[in-house]
């Protein structure tokens, strides 16, 4: 990175987060602080609640799948439009009629006050956690390939996004990722117009797209029915709406987003913004990676993309041989190359016989180029087997380095960087809030002040803060920390949104029922999680089924309690 | 009052040009779904 690089980095993240304090200053109250003005329109709502699900990963990881994988990544959010459709229509009107500032508020409400208490502690020992991914994920692909120290890194994010979460609330962050997301498409668009203009000139777009096809990089809807299939329509339709139900509908850092709005109107219209939106952005992010992969069929491409680490090996003592899987993928590659010219040849005479025969060369000389990478990577971890050999996260990255122009540089780090801060500041928003609210008022002390609530919510988001940047600085202890913290989630989402649907739709069960069958859920799922090898994403399944199903069998056996004077459909 | 205590906040229209009713965003929005899952569906065929 060059000085104008950083000029604009630092003053792109530093600007919008004064301006977000500035904007937010004099909140005096707790309402102001954890729901702000209420006057947020549906397009900052909708823009916040995509800047909160989108972090720094979905910018660095995404375009890797598109790479390596293709297009069929898509599919995993082919749920999230009818689980907008069920939040808006449903849970938004609830939260928003019974008064609430955080979902967990709903359950005291709806059940008592052991159910809420339960519903907040799942949610802040899950997001607790999951806040110090959110900024360790970023940092450590950002200092190993700029160089910079890890732990300034950490430190850096995380303190930014402390003083004006803490110093602004909800509205500092609301207003904050407006622009975040600003940088984020401006930046996006970027990239993507240059990569197509760094093409060669004979390639023109419709070619790339028809070469990303020849790959079957393309493919983006598979309708097997295989359940081995990792991405098809039904998992990522039946599967997806399950786990944005539980995301977007009861994990405080969206509720938090919507609830801000002037009104149910402007709150759904943000949502269906969202809904509609979606899909489509994340079709345009792997797309850029399948993108990549066509400009890399060009350009000449590393064996290994973490080069930081491959350099690494290769100027340790006896690693120099790893230099001939550099000399053999280069070779490779040429030859792939030169397959790609004659297949574009036969392609523009409209030999459509030659332009599959060639389509066909071009493929078995793509398993011969990535024959060599396979086996530079074994040559990786034969060296040391702790290496990650999953270099797609990286593919991004290096082509924002080696490819685009002194400027545009910093505004994709900042694309980055701001990705990190918006769902951290929301993160970090909705656990300050939550301790406040359904911790200190509700149980430490139910007789406090207005102010002392305040002050508490500050130290709160601040405190959250300081726990992720820990739990960031000593993330590199775990192993595979990313899927640590995935499965952490799933053992605890199924049983929060089992309480919800309970809540929302089993008029009958109350609050000792649906406590019990939350209870007695959750260590199903743990002790299910402890003898069984099962993939992780069922365990949502388990937790809020045995939930659902154990509050209804345990509320029958329990003599019907006097009707509570809260009605799940309080209108 | 504020909405959050309005008994008919839930009731709100719209207020989109074209769309009367909430279900007619709703059905929209799974409409788009649609076009946008049949348009996937068919972009490897329509690129090669």
């Amino acid at each position: 990175m060059r000085p104008l690089d950083y000029l604009v980095l630092v003053a792109s993240m530093l600007g919008i987060a004064a301006y977000g304090v500035w904007r937010s200053r004099n909140r005096a109250t707790l309402e102001g602080y954890v729901s702000g003005q209420k006057d947020v329109g549906w397009g900052t709502i909708g823009l916040s609640v995509m800047a909160t699900q989108a972090s720094a990963v979905t910018f660095l990881s995404t375009p890797g799948q598109g790479f390596e994988s293709g297009m069929g990544f898509v599919q995993n959010y082919f749920g999230l439009p009818f689980a907008l459709i069920i939040v808006a229509a449903i849970f938004l009107p609830l939260y928003r009629s019974s008064g609430v500032f955080t979902a967990y508020e709903y359950l005291g409400k709806r059940f008592d006050g052991k159910t809420r208490l339960l519903g907040a502690s799942l949610f802040l020992l899950q997001r607790g956690f999951a806040s110090g991914i959110t900024i360790y994920a970023p940092a450590i692909v950002l200092s190993t390939v700029m160089g910079w120290d890890l732990d300034l890194t950490i430190l850096g994010t995380g303190i930014l996004t402390i003083i004006y979460t803490a110093v602004g609330g909800n509205d500092a962050v609301n207003i904050t990722q407006k622009y975040q997301m600003a940088v984020i498409f401006v930046g996006m668009v970027t990239a993507f117009v240059i990569l197509f203009l760094k093409l060669p000139a004979e390639v023109s777009a419709g070619d790339a797209l028809a070469l990303a096809a020849g790959f079957d990089k393309l493919n983006a809807v598979v309708y097997s029915t295989d359940i081995n299939q990792r991405y098809t329509i039904w998992s990522g339709v039946f599967g997806g709406i399950f786990l944005s139900l539980s995301y977007f509908g009861t994990d405080q850092s969206q509720v938090q987003r919507y609830l801000s709005g002037t009104s149910v109107r402007e709150s759904r219209l943000g949502l269906m913004f969202n809904a509609v939106m979606k899909i489509p952005m994340q079709f345009f992010i792997l797309l850029l990676g399948v993108m990549l992969f066509v400009f890399y069929q060009f350009a000449p491409a590393p064996v290994f993309f973490d080069h930081s680490t491959w350099e690494r090996h290769v100027n340790a003592e006896g690693g120099a041989y790893l230099r001939t899987y550099e000399a053999a993928y280069a070779e490779k590659m040429d030859a792939k190359r030169a397959a790609i010219r004659s297949w574009l040849d036969a392609r523009s005479r409209n030999d459509a016989a030659a332009t599959e025969r060639k389509l066909n060369d071009i493929r078995t000389a793509h398993a011969a180029a990535q024959n060599v990478r396979a086996e530079a990577k074994a040559a990786l971890v034969q060296r040391d087997p702790a290496v990650k050999t999953k270099d797609s996260d990286y593919v991004f990255i290096t082509f924002i380095l080696e490819q685009l122009p002194v400027g545009l540089v910093g505004l994709l780090i900042a694309v980055i960087f701001a990705a990190a801060l918006s769902s951290l500041s929301a993160e970090m928003s909705a656990l300050g809030t939550t301790t406040s609210i359904d911790i200190y008022h509700h149980v430490i002390n139910p007789k406090s002040s207005d102010q002392q609530s305040l002050l508490v919510s500050k130290i709160a988001t601040a405190g959250w803060g300081v726990v992720g940047i820990l739990f960031a600085l000593f993330a590199n202890v775990v192993e595979n920390l990313v899927e640590a913290i995935n499965i952490l989630g799933s053992l605890f989402y199924g049983t929060i949104l089992g309480l919800f649907l309970v809540a929302f739709f089993l008029r009958g069960v109350r609050g000792n029922a649906v406590f019990w069958g939350a209870v007695i859920a959750q260590a199903g799922v743990l002790i299910c999680y402890a003898n069984l090898s099962i993939g992780y994403l069922w365990y949502n399944l388990i937790g809020c089924g045995g939930c659902v199903l154990l509050s209804v069998i345990i509320q029958s056996f329990i003599r019907p309690s006097k009707p509570t004077r809260f009605s799940p459909t309080t209108s | 009052m504020t909405d959050s205590m309005s008994p008919n906040a839930s009731d709100e229209k719209p207020g989109v040009p074209g769309f009367p009713s909430w279900p007619a965003v709703y059905l929209f929005v799974v409409g788009v779904f649609v076009l946008i899952v049949a348009f996937l569906s068919i972009l490897p065929l329509i690129a090669r």
